[in-house]
């Protein structure tokens, strides 16, 4: 049970998280979380906006239905199966951040200083949280899947495009990490 | 059962993402500054136990659970969308420091600041659906 309770480490978060790719492939589905954001907008209503939108998201539902587990693992993990360790991040990462105004990092899953309601009601915060979804969002459908259907899925697949969308994944967020943040956060 | 073991199979996915941190905006931050194996240890291990369990699922010729031949989609030929894509894909996830997994998970984990990150990958994925045929592919 305390090894439940701490941190796991990545040799077993990995192959886990290999295991529900396979799982949903034996399921007759494949992995890949932002379609349901695609799915989102059909229920929205975007269909009348764009032929994209027009699809029986009702095909969907299982996908959204793992929305709602993913959900409710979330809770399950902080509530019963965590022991309140802090994130265990190289010394180095935590006096970078401590550079660019973020104290205390690793204390909690995220920094305060973007998402408590206070930084995320100023209006830097919203620009953040809002931009830096909308960035994910069209990013994600443009380059046809995110971390779980090119990353995960399609490197397993052997699929050479999903190799080149996870170059892109990296050069982005590289350039956000090293050259942006900085700017945003203003040191 | 049909959509029960879609549920289970999201509760294990959010467990697990939380347990492995990779739900945390530190640990990304980390990644990007190459400062830390865990990330890549996850999405290095995940990629290897997925290869050799999609090679064995192709060489069985498993059936799924429905009995039906398993097929993986291939992805379109391109260079532009991908690595433009990708490149505006990762700007997003190193500054929210969520992709489309997490946002949801961590919603759950009670950072209802979250909402505000889904609603700008909604209105994101929207924008894409409006404006994708003058885009480059």
């Amino acid at each position: 049970m305390e090894y439940l309770l701490q941190p796991w480490p990545w040799y077993v978060s990995g192959p886990l998280i290999a295991l529900t790719m396979v799982l949903l492939i034996y399921f007759g589905k494949t992995f890949g979380m932002s379609s349901n954001l695609r799915t989102l907008c059909a229920i929205g209503g975007a269909g009348k906006f764009s032929e994209f939108f027009k699809f029986d998201w009702k095909g969907e539902r299982w996908n959204l239905t793992i929305v709602l587990g993913a959900v409710i693992g979330g809770f399950i993990a902080v509530t019963f199966l965590s022991d309140g360790s802090v994130i265990a991040l190289n010394p180095q990462t935590v006096s970078d951040l401590g550079v660019l105004g973020f104290s205390d990092a690793g204390n909690t899953l995220l920094p305060p200083e973007i998402y408590s309601w206070e930084s995320a009601l100023s209006a830097a915060g919203l620009v953040i949280l809002i931009g830096g979804g909308f960035l994910v969002g069209f990013g994600t459908r443009y380059a046809g899947g995110c971390t779980s259907g090119h990353a995960i899925t399609g490197l397993s697949n052997l699929q050479w495009p999903s190799l080149v969308a996870v170059v892109g994944f990296f050069i982005g967020g590289l350039i956000m990490t090293h050259y942006l943040l900085p700017i945003i956060f203003g040191s | 059962m049909k959509t029960i073991k879609f549920l289970l199979v999201g509760i294990f996915f959010g467990i697990v993402l939380v347990k492995s941190e990779a739900v945390s905006w530190y640990r990304i931050f980390e990644m990007f500054k190459f400062q830390s194996f865990h990330m890549y240890g996850i999405i290095g291990s995940a990629v290897i136990i997925g290869v050799i369990s999609i090679w064995l699922i192709k060489r069985t010729r498993v059936k799924s659970i429905e009995g039906h031949e398993i097929e993986l989609p291939p992805k379109e030929k391109s260079i532009v969308r991908y690595i433009l894509g990708g490149t505006i894909f990762g700007f997003g996830w190193a500054l929210a420091g969520a992709c489309p997994g997490p946002m949801y998970i961590l919603v759950g984990t009670g950072v209802l600041t979250m909402l505000l990150v889904i609603a700008g990958a909604v209105l994101g994925t929207f924008a894409y659906g409006l404006i994708k045929d003058k885009l480059p592919h």
